[in-house]
């Protein structure tokens, strides 16, 4: 099923599969960034790209995954950190782009995967899909290298220059409404152990 | 336990955040949690800004505990009936030390409904989660409980409230 439209801001930007973005975007990081997957698909097709022990899974809280990563980000300044977001999550936490926007935390890129809709619940259309456009809040939010990418070859060269040039930036991507590839684990517990192992923290 | 303390409450609380390794401080506006926020805001070792809504604040600290930094959120008692599902889903089954100090309206003169309404909520909310919380009433025993708390959070791993009853802080009054 893909019922995605194109809104008019959109113009050419090509949809793209998420799984194959989410393995581009990971094959890019050679530093130990950090990466937050939030709810659903995107923290799903996270898992299914390895499981790096600097990956953190969210089973809830639904738009927390730009505020976790945040956090992150302010605890390891030194370190890269990455908000893995869906279009649905970010529209149910948009003023956390606010709150980043006046902190500016130089290590952090937020992805934003927008298939303009709810996909995991049965595919009812987010806000995206008439005219919102989530760049252009996150620049008028604070976030000025805030950047939709319109194709795979953009999609790299955006991560490749936001991990290497001080912060805060977002890429968005229009990506096609198909499932995850997979599931995450479900244990809270192991996850955080994981993860702070995997960023150096004491768990 | 000082029995004589002679340090007014948010200075005592500051205190304890400090010899705690607080060293985040996010919170919501409130009016009586003034005097300590503008204490936290003058303090060079906290890094201390507003968050847009208690969930957010709750997603910011869980992140920064993972990365090595223990933080604290502030709120008001209407602003904790929005987190409940970032606690259950988040702070509680990830097992992090979260740090919630909440000014308590609603009651002992509460003059807006809405907030006698939604104080109610509050403990049933935080027990049903098997949350640990305190409610503080006397300045003599808040370095004890709130020190302590934080321990505890820590040493559990678990999230912690303290509710700060307008019997230390004088809450909030009518104004005609």
């Amino acid at each position: 099923m893909d019922t995605i439209t194109t809104p008019p801001h959109h113009g050419n930007r090509k949809v793209m599969s998420r799984i194959d973005l989410t393995q581009r975007l990971v094959g890019r990081l050679h530093r130990d960034e950090a990466v937050i997957g939030g709810i659903g698909n995107t923290n799903f097709d996270l898992w299914m790209t390895g499981q790096r022990p600097q990956n953190f899974y969210m089973l809830g809280s639904m738009g927390l995954a730009c505020p976790i990563a945040l956090g992150v980000a302010l605890a390891q300044p030194g370190r890269g950190v990455v908000a893995l977001e869906g279009d649905g999550s970010l529209l149910m936490q948009m003023s956390c782009l606010s709150t980043i926007g006046t902190l500016k935390p130089k290590n952090l890129l937020i992805v934003v995967m927008d298939n303009a809709c709810y996909q995991i619940t049965g595919g009812q259309p987010t806000a995206t899909a008439s005219n919102v456009d989530l760049v252009g809040i996150a620049r008028a939010s604070g976030l000025p290298s805030s950047h939709w990418a319109a194709d795979e070859t953009m999609f790299e060269q955006l991560v490749e220059r936001c991990l290497a040039e001080p912060g805060p930036h977002l890429i968005a991507v229009r990506i096609d409404s198909k499932p995850a590839t997979g599931t995450t684990e479900r244990d809270p517990a192991a996850i955080r152990q994981r993860f702070m192992r995997g960023i150096g923290a004491p768990a | 336990m000082d029995a004589a303390e002679s340090r007014p409450w948010h200075a005592v609380l500051h205190a304890v955040l400090k010899a705690n390794q607080v060293r985040l401080f996010t919170y919501v506006p409130d009016r009586v949690l003034t005097p300590l926020i503008q204490g936290a805001h003058e303090d060079p070792d906290l890094l201390t800004f507003v968050a847009t809504r208690e969930e957010e604040a709750l997603g910011i600290l869980t992140g920064a505990w993972m990365g090595g930094m223990l933080g604290v959120v502030a709120m008001q008692t209407s602003g904790f009936a929005t987190i409940p599902n970032a606690l259950a889903s988040l702070a509680v089954p990830y097992q992090i030390p979260l740090l919630m100090i909440v000014s308590e309206r609603g009651t002992l003169g509460e003059f807006n409904l809405g907030q006698a309404m939604v104080c109610r909520t509050m403990r049933p909310v935080l027990d049903a989660l098997g949350v640990e919380n305190h409610t503080v009433t006397r300045l003599d025993e808040l370095e004890f409980i709130a020190d302590r708390s934080i321990k505890q959070a820590v040493m559990t791993q678990a999230p912690v409230a303290l509710i700060l009853s307008p019997l230390l802080t004088g809450g909030k009054v009518f104004k005609s």
